[in-house]
C-alpha cells in the first residue's frame, strides 16, 4: 500500500470538509474492497476518510412502504436484522449470500452500491425496487444512478448517505455464483408491485440493466413458467475467464425462474 | 498516528503508520504470532480474530480502523487453560498442519456465539471463508457442532 493519512470524522460535515479540501482523499466504508485494491497498489490517496463514526450513515427503519437503510449498515446486519427479514426478505437473503460472515461483518451497503462492481449483488435490489439513493447533495432514483461498470452518478465530493427501498408486493433474488469467489456471474432480482414487475440482470453484462422484454412477460404472469420463453442476445454480456458470453445469456432464463420461485415461495 | 485499542483485554497504544494493517500490528507490533497471514487477499481467514466481538479478516482491516475497540485474538482467547472450541478441535482432529487453525477457531467461536443450535449444512455453509488445504473439514466440522454445544453449556 502506498501511505496515506486516516481520519475518523464523527460527523457528515466534517466528513466533507476533508472530502473537499483534500488532495486525493478516499471514503472508506468496510475496507473490503478499497483495501485490497490499494495493497496492489492499483489506488493511492492523500487520505482516507473512515465513515464507522458517523451516526447519520446507520440505521434501519421503515415507515410505511418505505424501508431505509443506511450506508454504514454492514451485511451481515441486513441479512440478521428482524424488520428487514419479515418486510423484504429477499434483501436479507442478497445480504446473506455476499462472500463469507467475516467479510459480511465489515462489508457495507453503501460501499457496494458506490463501488456499483458488476458482479456484486445489493445493485440488483436497489434497481429492480426502484429504490432512491440519497446523499448528502440530493436524491437519486436508482434508474438514473448506475452508469456503468465501476461508475455511478456519484459525484466526487458526494457521499452516500442511505437508500430507500419500497416494499414491494413480493420479491425474489436468485444468483448463479463463481464457485470460488462467489461473486456473480448471472443474477436477476424481481419485483411485483401491483401487476407490474420490475427485473434486474446483474453480473451478466459490465452493468446491472433492467430488461423490458423479462418485464413484460413477467407482468403478464408473474410466475416461473413465464421465464421459460426469455431469450437474451449474448453480444450485450461479458466474456471473461469466469464465463462466456453465450453461457450467460443461456443460463439467464433460468436464474430468472428461480427467482420467481423464490418470490413466489 | 498514535493509535490505542484493547487487545486481550490490555490497552495498549503505539505509533504505527496509517497503512499498518491490523493483522501486522498484532504480529509485528504486538508479537502475537498466532494470528497468521495466509493468503492475504480476504479469502482464507487465517487472520480471523474478533473485532469489537465480531469475527474479521485482519488482513483487511487497518490497524486504525480497530483504533478504540477491543480486539481479541487466538492467544486471548481463553484466560486459563483452553477455550471449551479449541478442545472441541483436539477432541475431533480438526486439524492437522495447523496453520489454518487459529483463524478458524476465532471463526467458529464467532459462529457458535451466534448461532449455537446450526445445522451441520449450516457449519459448513459458514465456514466458507476459512479455507483448510490438508482437508481436515470434516474434523473442523465435527468440532465446530461439537464446540458450540459445549459454548452454550450442554455437554
Ligand atoms: C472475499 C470477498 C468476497 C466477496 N464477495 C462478494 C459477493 O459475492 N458479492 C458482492 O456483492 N460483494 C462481494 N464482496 C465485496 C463486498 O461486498 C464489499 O463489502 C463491498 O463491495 C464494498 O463495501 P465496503 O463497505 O467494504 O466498501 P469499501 O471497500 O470501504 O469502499 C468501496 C468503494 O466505495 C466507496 N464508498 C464507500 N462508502 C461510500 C459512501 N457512503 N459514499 C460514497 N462512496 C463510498 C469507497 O470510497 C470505495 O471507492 C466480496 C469481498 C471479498 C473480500
Amino acid at each position: 500500500m502506498y501511505s496515506f493519512e486516516y481520519a475518523r470524522p464523527n460527523t457528515l460535515n466534517e466528513a466533507l470538509d476533508i472530502l473537499c479540501s483534500d488532495v486525493e482523499p478516499r471514503l472508506l466504508a468496510g475496507g473490503q474492497t478499497l483495501l485490497a485494491a490499494m495493497k496492489h497498489r492499483l489506488t493511492a490517496h492523500s487520505t482516507l476518510i473512515d465513515l464507522q463514526a458517523i451516526d447519520a450513515l446507520r440505521g434501519v427503519s421503515v415507515d410505511g412502504a418505505i424501508l431505509r437503510i443506511g450506508a454504514m449498515v454492514r451485511h451481515a446486519e441486513v441479512a440478521a436484522h428482524i424488520e428487514i427479514r419479515g418486510r423484504l426478505p429477499a434483501l436479507a437473503v442478497l445480504a446473506e449470500g455476499i462472500a463469507d460472515p467475516s467479510v459480511r461483518n465489515m462489508g457495507t451497503m453503501g460501499g457496494s452500491v458506490a463501488n456499483n462492481d458488476p458482479a456484486a449483488d445489493y445493485p440488483a435490489a436497489v434497481l429492480a425496487l426502484g429504490a432512491t439513493i440519497h446523499t448528502n447533495l440530493r436524491d437519486i432514483p436508482a434508474d438514473d444512478y448506475f452508469l456503468g461498470m465501476f461508475a455511478t452518478a456519484l459525484a466526487r465530493d458526494e457521499i452516500l448517505t442511505a437508500i430507500s427501498f419500497p416494499l414491494p408486493d413480493a420479491a425474489g433474488y436468485f444468483k448463479l455464483p463463481h464457485p470460488a469467489s462467489g461473486y456473480v456471474l448471472a443474477g436477476a432480482f424481481v419485483a411485483r408491485f401491483g401487476d407490474t414487475t420490475r427485473v434486474a440482470i446483474n453480473g451478466a453484462g459490465p452493468c446491472v440493466f433492467r430488461d423490458a422484454a423479462a418485464e413484460g412477460a413477467l407482468s403478464a404472469r408473474f410466475h416461473p413458467d413465464a421465464a421459460a420463453g426469455l431469450h437474451f442476445d449474448p453480444e450485450d454480456f461479458t466474456e471473461d475467464l469466469h464465463a462466456g458470453k453465450d453461457y450467460r445469456a443461456q443460463v439467464l432464463p433460468h436464474v430468472i425462474r428461480r427467482a420467481l420461485t423464490r418470490a413466489l415461495a | 498516528m498514535l493509535l490505542t485499542l484493547t487487545v486481550n483485554g490490555r490497552e495498549v497504544s503505539r505509533n504505527v503508520e496509517p497503512r499498518t494493517l491490523l493483522v501486522e500490528f498484532l504480529r509485528d507490533g504486538l508479537g502475537l504470532t498466532g494470528t497468521h497471514i495466509g493468503c492475504d487477499t480476504t479469502q482464507c481467514g487465517a487472520c480471523t480474530v474478533h473485532l469489537a466481538g465480531r469475527a474479521v479478516k485482519s488482513c483487511t482491516v487497518l490497524a486504525a480502523q480497530a483504533g478504540g475497540a477491543e480486539v481479541t485474538t487466538i492467544e486471548g482467547l481463553s484466560g486459563d487453560g483452553l477455550h471449551p472450541m479449541q478442545q472441541a478441535f483436539i477432541d475431533h482432529h480438526g486439524l492437522q498442519c495447523g496453520f489454518c487453525t487459529p483463524g478458524m477457531i476465532m471463526a467458529c467461536v464467532a459462529l457458535a456465539h451466534e448461532d449455537p443450535d446450526m445445522t451441520e449444512a449450516q457449519a459448513r455453509e459458514r465456514l466458507v471463508g476459512n479455507i483448510c488445504r490438508c482437508t481436515g473439514y470434516n474434523g473442523i466440522v465435527a468440532a465446530l457442532m461439537d464446540g458450540a454445544k459445549r459454548m452454550a453449556g450442554d455437554v
